[in-house]
């Protein structure tokens, strides 16, 4: 048995509430990357129609907003599945066999790193490290970290999350 | 009296199962009409027993671990409240080997408490350094961590003081200058997790170390910088900061001392290179996390422009036990010009991985085998990455290197944050190489050329070496890689790729072997 948490449900992206959002965010200095966060929490994604918006409450141009954006691995220009799997690719876990598990995920899901399952269930990201170093090798679904993973344990938890999204349409 | 029962919250016990666990012990208890008080402490550190779950009885805390939700009905059978035998039981833990023969300073709460209770944070020495603090002088303040020796943990080993002494100096638009505390949180190596244990275990003792730093340099505001990767600690760390705030150490006017200081968590977003202190600063301003060139010093011109105290988790959750216990004391640890701890930790392919905070000067073999128990996989080791994926690889040859910054460094390596990855024999060390490079490739900002064009060359050259026909090729390309390793050296703006030579280079250096 494996601790499991529900499938994330995202909102559908309008400028509306996606100004609604982030507004709180106007007077925190230097709180763009604080906004992104917040988009891709609400949307799954940062939404490319959103990036004038942001332009205009920080007082930085779009280029701007562009290259923050896609400076950094985490923020999605689309929408993810149901469940984000990212699998940790660093130094520790490759002594623990990270790269066949990774083979083994990459087989069972029928997907390379950022591609998602035709039925909408997984996205799966590569990540470097998760701060389980002693217990690898370590995978993370949405804010679950799980250690000493095999590909036997891979499946179970990926079948329980499916049966769990399945139950929650 | 209900029985207390500790279950940490914490990555590592919840990557295990600990959430069932609790989930279990709570069912079985009412079930069974018992009367107990689930505690959710941190991890004391040692990995491998986790989840680790404990009792207070008479006679101490009496330990069961690794424990899955499937062991908790035996368990009560077993009558584990009252301590009872079970083929999971450890003793009272204190008394194992592995922490009995540690030297816990910054670590000394970490796991033993509530993590986030005030109360218990008290109960243990919390808050003694700042009461000591608050009756110093900012000069006296500073002196203290001079005198402790205390260097940088984050890797990079700069005197703490020396630094906080440049900020407290600092007054660009006089006495009401802003200044800022940043944390840097982003503990993105590889085989590296004090920061995260620390911030889950005792994240009071960080906010005590930054309370304590804002008072020295006369700073008003601080930030943590933490990885997205690490979602379960920003919940702790901000719970940790609701209850500081709730019992006065946070806000307006500290205990009545008239001075202020507040805490706010900022989350990362993916990106290695926001772990050096320039890219974070960017990166908590809202923009790209390129390098900034140096100097300026963040000291004197760091974030928002204004002075800045940037210190890495462990160095400021130390803070508070120097300034409860006094420099000197602090000092009477380590040797030579490495004084006092370092929570080292033991990660990749190990038997007893955990945190082992140690004086420095203790040997790599003492900690892999003693405190390790050698590979988990039963294989002879091969090679050990010492300080993050830009530390050096050291064959078993080197294990007999003293874990200390200056012994290291003459060995070729790099203490760095002392994060130690083992691997057996099964790793390809060309492989290992390849992989710096192509890390390198995927993390550099961007913002300097041989960071940026050199790992795409490293890794071309390294793949041109493994596939030369000919040893005369072969010989040729490894001219090319150390050539090019050099210049990247000598050129990068940051460390990134200023270090990324260092494992190609020492893996070539003890592995040209497995080039081909």
């Amino acid at each position: 048995m494996m601790q499991t948490a529900s499938p994330a449900t995202f909102r559908d992206f309008t400028l509306e509430l996606a100004t609604e959002v982030v507004e709180e965010f106007r007077d925190q200095p230097g709180a763009l990357i604080v906004a992104l966060h917040k988009l891709q929490e609400t949307f799954g994604y940062v939404d490319e129609a959103a990036m004038p918006m942001l332009g205009r409450l920080f007082n930085v141009s779009r280029a701007e907003v562009h290259g923050v954006t896609s400076f950094y691995h985490d923020f999605r220009r689309h929408k993810p599945g149901r469940y984000t799997v990212k699998v940790c690719q660093a130094e520790a876990c490759q002594a623990m066999g990270s790269e066949q598990l990774t083979a083994a995920v990459k087989q069972q899901l029928g997907i390379d790193f950022h591609e998602t399952t035709a039925d909408g269930n997984f996205t799966l990201e590569p990540v470097y490290c998760l701060g389980n170093c002693a217990c690898s090798p370590n995978i993370i679904v949405d804010k679950q970290t799980y250690g000493r993973v095999t590909p036997k344990s891979f499946q179970a938890l990926t079948n329980a999350l499916a049966s769990k999204a399945a139950g929650e349409k | 009296m209900s029985i207390r029962i500790y279950v940490p919250r914490e990555t590592t016990a919840s990557s295990l199962g600990a959430e069932l666990v609790v989930e279990a012990i709570a069912t079985e208890a009412k079930y069974r009409n018992l009367d107990v008080t689930i505690v959710r402490n941190g991890s004391r550190g040692a990995c491998f027993l986790e989840p680790l779950v404990e009792v207070e009885t008479a006679n101490g805390r009496v330990g069961y671990g690794p424990v899955t939700s499937d062991d908790v009905h035996e368990l009560f059978d077993a009558e584990f409240l009252t301590g009872g035998q079970h083929n999971l039981s450890l003793g009272n833990v204190s008394e194992l080997p592995w922490f009995k023969n540690q030297e816990r300073l910054t670590f000394a709460r970490c796991g033993l408490i509530a993590a986030t209770s005030v109360d218990d944070y008290k109960s243990l020495g919390g808050f003694v350094g700042l009461q000591n603090a608050l009756q110093k002088s900012s000069a006296d303040i500073v002196k203290e961590v001079l005198d402790s020796g205390l260097r940088g943990r984050g890797g990079a080993a700069f005197p703490t003081g020396i630094k906080w002494k440049t900020v407290m100096d600092a007054q660009p638009d006089g006495e009401h200058t802003q200044k800022y505390i940043v944390c840097n949180a982003d503990e993105g190596d590889s085989g590296t997790f004090s920061d995260r244990m620390i911030m889950e275990g005792d994240p009071l003792s960080l906010v005590e170390g930054m309370l304590i730093a804002g008072i020295a340099v006369g700073a008003t505001k601080g930030y943590i910088y933490l990885r997205s990767e690490y979602p379960l600690t920003q919940v702790i760390l901000n719970e940790a900061i609701a209850n500081a705030h709730k019992a006065g150490y946070l806000g307006a006017n500290i205990l009545g001392s008239g001075k202020a200081f507040d805490l706010e968590v900022r989350m990362g977003a993916g990106s290695y290179v926001c772990g050096e202190e320039t890219s974070l600063l960017e990166s908590l301003e809202g923009k790209r996390g390129e390098i900034r060139p140096k100097p300026p010093l963040p000291a004197l011109k760091g974030l928002f422009g204004k002075p800045t105290v940037v210190n890495n988790v462990i160095s400021l959750a130390t803070i508070p036990v120097i300034l409860e216990k006094g420099g000197k004391h602090y000092a009477n640890f380590g040797r030579g010009r490495s004084l006092g701890t370092l929570p080292f930790q033991l990660g990749g392919n190990i038997k007893h991985g955990g945190l082992v905070e140690k004086a420095f000067g203790l040997t790599l073999r003492q900690l892999i085998e003693d405190f390790g128990g050698g590979t988990y996989s039963g294989n002879p080791l091969r090679a050990v990455q010492v300080g993050g994926p830009l530390g050096a690889y050291f064959p078993a040859e080197l294990l007999d290197t003293p874990l200390d910054y200056e012994d290291f460094a003459k060995a070729g390596g790099m203490l760095g944050h002392g994060g130690v990855v083992v691997f057996d024999t099964s790793v390809n060390m060309a492989r290992m190489a390849r992989f710096s490079m192509e890390f390198c490739a995927a993390e550099s900002c961007g913002k300097c050329t041989p960071c940026r064009i050199g790992s795409t060359r490293g890794m071309e050259t390294i793949d041109r070496i493994v596939a030369a026909k000919s040893e005369h090729e072969r010989e040729y390309q490894h001219i090319i890689l150390k050539d090019l390793c050099e210049t990247m050296e000598s050129t990068s703006l940051c460390a990134m790729g200023g270090l990324t030579p260092m494992p190609v280079m020492s893996a070539v250096k003890h592995f040209k072997g497995d080039f081909q």
